[in-house]
C-alpha cells in the first residue's frame, strides 16, 4: 500500500510512537507570534528551562496587534522581543518588518516541501500549500516544540479533494474553498489532512494554494496540503538556488513527497467548480455558504480586505481591478490591510494603493488586527462587515457584529454598492440605488 | 491529577467555537486567572446566562466543541472556572489536544448516549463522578442515577496522569 504526502512526511520525521497511532515527530520549523507564545515563554522561565531547541528553526513575529495598542499588548510584544534577543532568534520580525505570519513566513522562504511545522495559530494549515505538514497547536504543544523540537500527532488520515473544471470570471480560490467547506461542513475534516489536487490546483499560483489551504481548519482539518510542483519550485527558487543545480533537479527532489497512486484515503471527493459562482457566508459558521445572488440586499457597514486568507498581492490586484475609478458607498467604511510590508510596497509600486485610497479606503499597516476583533477595524454591536478573512463566528470582529466571508473581488464590489454584490452587477445596482 | 467530579452545565448546541468560549479581545492577558470572568461570554445559545456557570465543574455538550482557533486560552478559561472535564459527541482536534496537554479531559460519547443524557438530565441539577481507572461516569440527579462507560486513549490518559504534555515530554524527549 502506498502512502499519502502527509504519511511520507510523518515517516521521515518520526521520533517515537508512545502509544497507539500517536507519532512524536521532529519539527523543521516552529513559528511564533505574540498572542500564544508569551505564556509559553513565561512558563519555560518559571520552570527554569528557558531554552530553545534550535534558534535557527524558530521564526517569530509580532503580528496580531501591532504596533501595540495598549499596555497589555505592549507587554506581549516586549516578552517576544526580549526572548528573541536572549535566545538568538535571528528571524524575528518586529514593527517595520512585521506582517501577518502566514503571509510573511512563506514570503521569506521559511516553508519548504516535506517540512513539519507547528505554530500556536490555527491557520498554520496555510503552509501545506508548499507540500508541508503544517498544523496549528495550542500553547502547550508550542512550548514543547520550542523546547524540544517535537510534537505529537495521530498518524495522519487524509481526505483527497480533486478539484476539476474551469473557474468562471470573478470566481477565485476563496470561492472554491468556501464551496468545499459548505459541502463537507465545519466538522467534515476533523483529525484529517485535506489534500487538494486536480487540474484546478495544478493551475493555481502559490498564493491561491495558500488561500485554499488556509481555510482547511474551518472544516476541522489538521493541515491542508498541495503537491509541490514547478509552481512551488519557481516560488521558492531564490531561496533554494544554492541547494540545487537546476529547477528540474529541485522538482525531482520535491516530487518524492507526492502521494503514491495507491495511497489509502479515508475519503476521496471530486469537486467540480465549472458552475461555481462567487460565494459568501451567511450565518455564524464558515460552512453556512451561499452564492452571492443579489436577491436579498444585505447592507454592510464595513469592508475589510486583508488577513492570512486574502491579504496578498494577487488579492489586492483582484480588488483594485474592481475599484479602479470607482468610489466606495458613502454608507460604508473600507479598510485595506496589506498582509506584509512586501505586499504593501509592491501595491504602492503598482499604483494599487492609489486606487484603494482614491476609492475611499483606509490603508492600515500589515496586521491581523481586525480579523479577530482586536484592533484596526473592530465592529460595533449590530454592525455588518463584508470581509476577506476566514471566520464568521459570533463576535469574531467585535461583540454583536456580523461577518460575511467572501473573495476580495466581491468585497470590493460590495464596498462600491454598499450591499453585498458581485463585480459584474455593480453598474446595474448602482443605477438602481439612484 | 485534576478533579473531574462535580455539577454539570448543559450546553445544548453543536459547533461551539473557541471565540465563544473566550473572545479574542481577552487574549492580551498573559495570566490564566485573568480569563476567569469572560468564559463563554459570546456564547450564542438561547436562555444561557453567565450565572449558569456558577458552581459547575463539568460541561456536557453536542458535537465539534472547541472548533476554530488554536487558543489554549479556551481550556485555561475553563480551568480557572473549576471546569476540568468536557463531555461531547466529539471535539475539534486542537481543542481536544489542548485539554489533555493541560492534564484536563475531553471525553467523547456516542450521539445516542449524549442524547440520552440530555433527555434524562437537562434541566435538573446533575452531578457526575468520574472513575478514570474503570472508565465510568456516574451521572446523578435527585431521582435518577446512571452509569456510562467511557474511554480515552492510552496516550491521553498518560498525559492526564503526568499532569500534562510538558511534564511528559520533558521526561521522555
Amino acid at each position: 500500500m502506498g502512502k499519502t504526502i502527509a504519511q511520507k512526511i510523518f515517516d521521515s520525521h518520526k521520533v517515537d510512537n508512545p502509544a497507539g497511532d500517536i507519532n512524536v515527530i521532529n519539527l523543521d520549523a516552529v513559528f511564533c507570534h505574540e498572542i500564544t507564545t508569551p505564556v509559553a515563554i513565561n512558563d519555560l522561565i518559571e520552570r527554569g528551562i528557558d531554552r530553545v531547541f534550535d534558534p535557527n528553526k524558530i521564526k517569530a513575529v509580532i503580528d496580531h496587534v501591532t504596533p501595540s495598542k495598549d499596555s497589555k499588548t505592549a507587554t506581549q510584544a516586549k516578552i517576544m522581543r526580549d526572548w528573541a534577543r536572549k535566545q538568538g532568534i535571528k528571524d524575528f520580525f518586529d514593527v517595520g518588518q512585521n506582517g501577518v505570519c502566514h503571509a510573511l513566513f512563506p514570503e521569506k522562504g521559511f516553508v519548504r516541501p516535506g517540512y513539519t511545522i507547528i505554530m500556536g495559530d490555527s491557520h498554520t494549515c496555510t503552509h501545506g500549500a508548499f507540500g508541508a505538514f503544517a498544523a496549528g497547536v495550542g500553547t502547550t504543544d508550542l512550548e514543547v516544540g520550542i523546547l524540544k523540537g517535537v510534537c505529537a500527532f495521530h498518524y495522519p488520515e487524509t481526505i483527497k479533494i480533486e478539484i476539476t473544471g474551469t473557474l468562471q470570471k470573478n470566481v477565485f480560490a476563496k470561492d472554491v474553498i468556501l464551496s468545499i467547506i459548505g459541502k463537507i461542513g465545519v466538522n467534515g475534516a476533523t483529525n484529517k489532512v485535506m489534500e487538494f489536487t486536480g487540474p484546478v490546483v495544478d493551475r493555481m499560483t502559490m498564493e491561491e494554494r495558500m488561500t485554499l489551504c488556509n481555510m482547511a481548519i474551518e472544516a476541522g482539518g489538521t493541515s491542508g496540503v498541495c503537491y509541490p510542483d514547478r509552481t512551488t519550485v519557481d516560488y521558492l527558487w531564490e531561496f533554494i538556488k544554492n541547494d540545487y543545480s537546476s529547477k528540474e533537479d529541485a522538482l525531482e527532489d520535491f516530487s518524492k513527497w507526492n502521494s503514491d497512486s495507491d495511497a489509502a484515503y479515508s475519503i476521496k471527493l471530486t469537486h467540480d467548480i465549472s458552475n461555481l459562482k462567487p460565494m459568501m457566508t451567511v450565518g455564524y459558521k464558515p460552512d453556512e455558504v451561499q452564492e452571492v445572488n443579489g436577491k436579498e440586499k444585505i447592507k454592510v457597514d464595513q469592508i475589510y480586505i486583508g488577513s492570512c486568507t486574502n491579504g496578498r498581492i494577487e488579492d489586492l490586484r483582484e480588488a483594485a481591478a474592481v475599484l479602479k475609478n470607482q468610489s466606495i458607498s458613502p454608507d460604508v467604511r473600507g479598510i485595506l490591510s496589506p498582509a506584509t510590508p512586501a505586499v504593501y510596497k509592491q501595491a504602492l509600486k503598482e499604483g494599487l494603493i492609489d486606487i484603494f485610497m482614491d476609492a475611499g479606503f483606509c490603508v492600515t499597516n500589515p496586521t491581523c488586527g481586525a480579523c479577530l476583533g482586536m484592533s484596526n477595524g473592530v465592529l460595533a454591536s449590530g454592525e455588518v462587515c463584508a470581509s476577506t478573512t476566514n471566520r464568521n463566528f459570533n463576535g469574531r470582529m467585535g461583540k454583536g457584529g456580523m461577518v460575511h466571508l467572501m473573495s476580495p473581488a466581491v468585497a470590493a464590489a460590495t464596498s462600491i454598492a454598499g450591499f453585498i454584490t458581485t463585480p459584474d452587477k455593480i453598474d446595474e445596482e448602482r443605477s438602481q440605488l439612484k | 491529577m485534576k478533579d473531574f467530579n462535580g455539577k454539570v452545565l448543559f450546553l445544548d448546541r453543536a459547533d461551539i467555537n473557541t471565540d465563544e468560549i473566550i473572545p479574542a479581545k481577552y487574549l492580551t492577558e498573559i495570566s490564566k486567572s485573568a480569563l476567569q470572568p469572560y468564559l463563554l461570554e459570546d456564547l450564542k445559545l438561547a436562555n444561557f446566562s453567565l450565572e449558569d456557570l456558577k458552581g459547575k465543574s463539568i460541561i456536557l455538550t453536542r458535537e465539534n466543541f472547541g472548533c476554530g482557533s488554536s487558543r489554549e486560552h479556551a481550556p485555561w478559561a475553563l480551568e480557572v472556572n473549576g471546569i476540568n472535564l468536557v463531555i461531547a459527541e466529539n471535539f475539534a482536534r486542537i481543542f481536544k489536544q489542548n485539554m489533555f496537554n493541560c492534564g484536563m479531559m475531553a471525553v467523547e460519547l456516542s450521539k445516542e448516549k449524549i442524547d440520552e443524557i440530555f433527555k434524562t438530565f437537562n434541566g435538573k441539577e446533575t452531578t457526575i463522578e468520574t472513575d478514570i481507572a474503570n472508565g465510568k461516569l456516574i451521572i446523578k440527579s435527585s431521582d435518577t442515577n446512571i452509569e456510562v462507560d467511557f474511554s480515552v486513549s492510552e496516550f491521553d490518559k498518560s498525559l492526564v496522569e503526568a499532569g500534562g504534555w510538558i511534564n511528559y515530554a520533558d521526561k521522555n524527549y
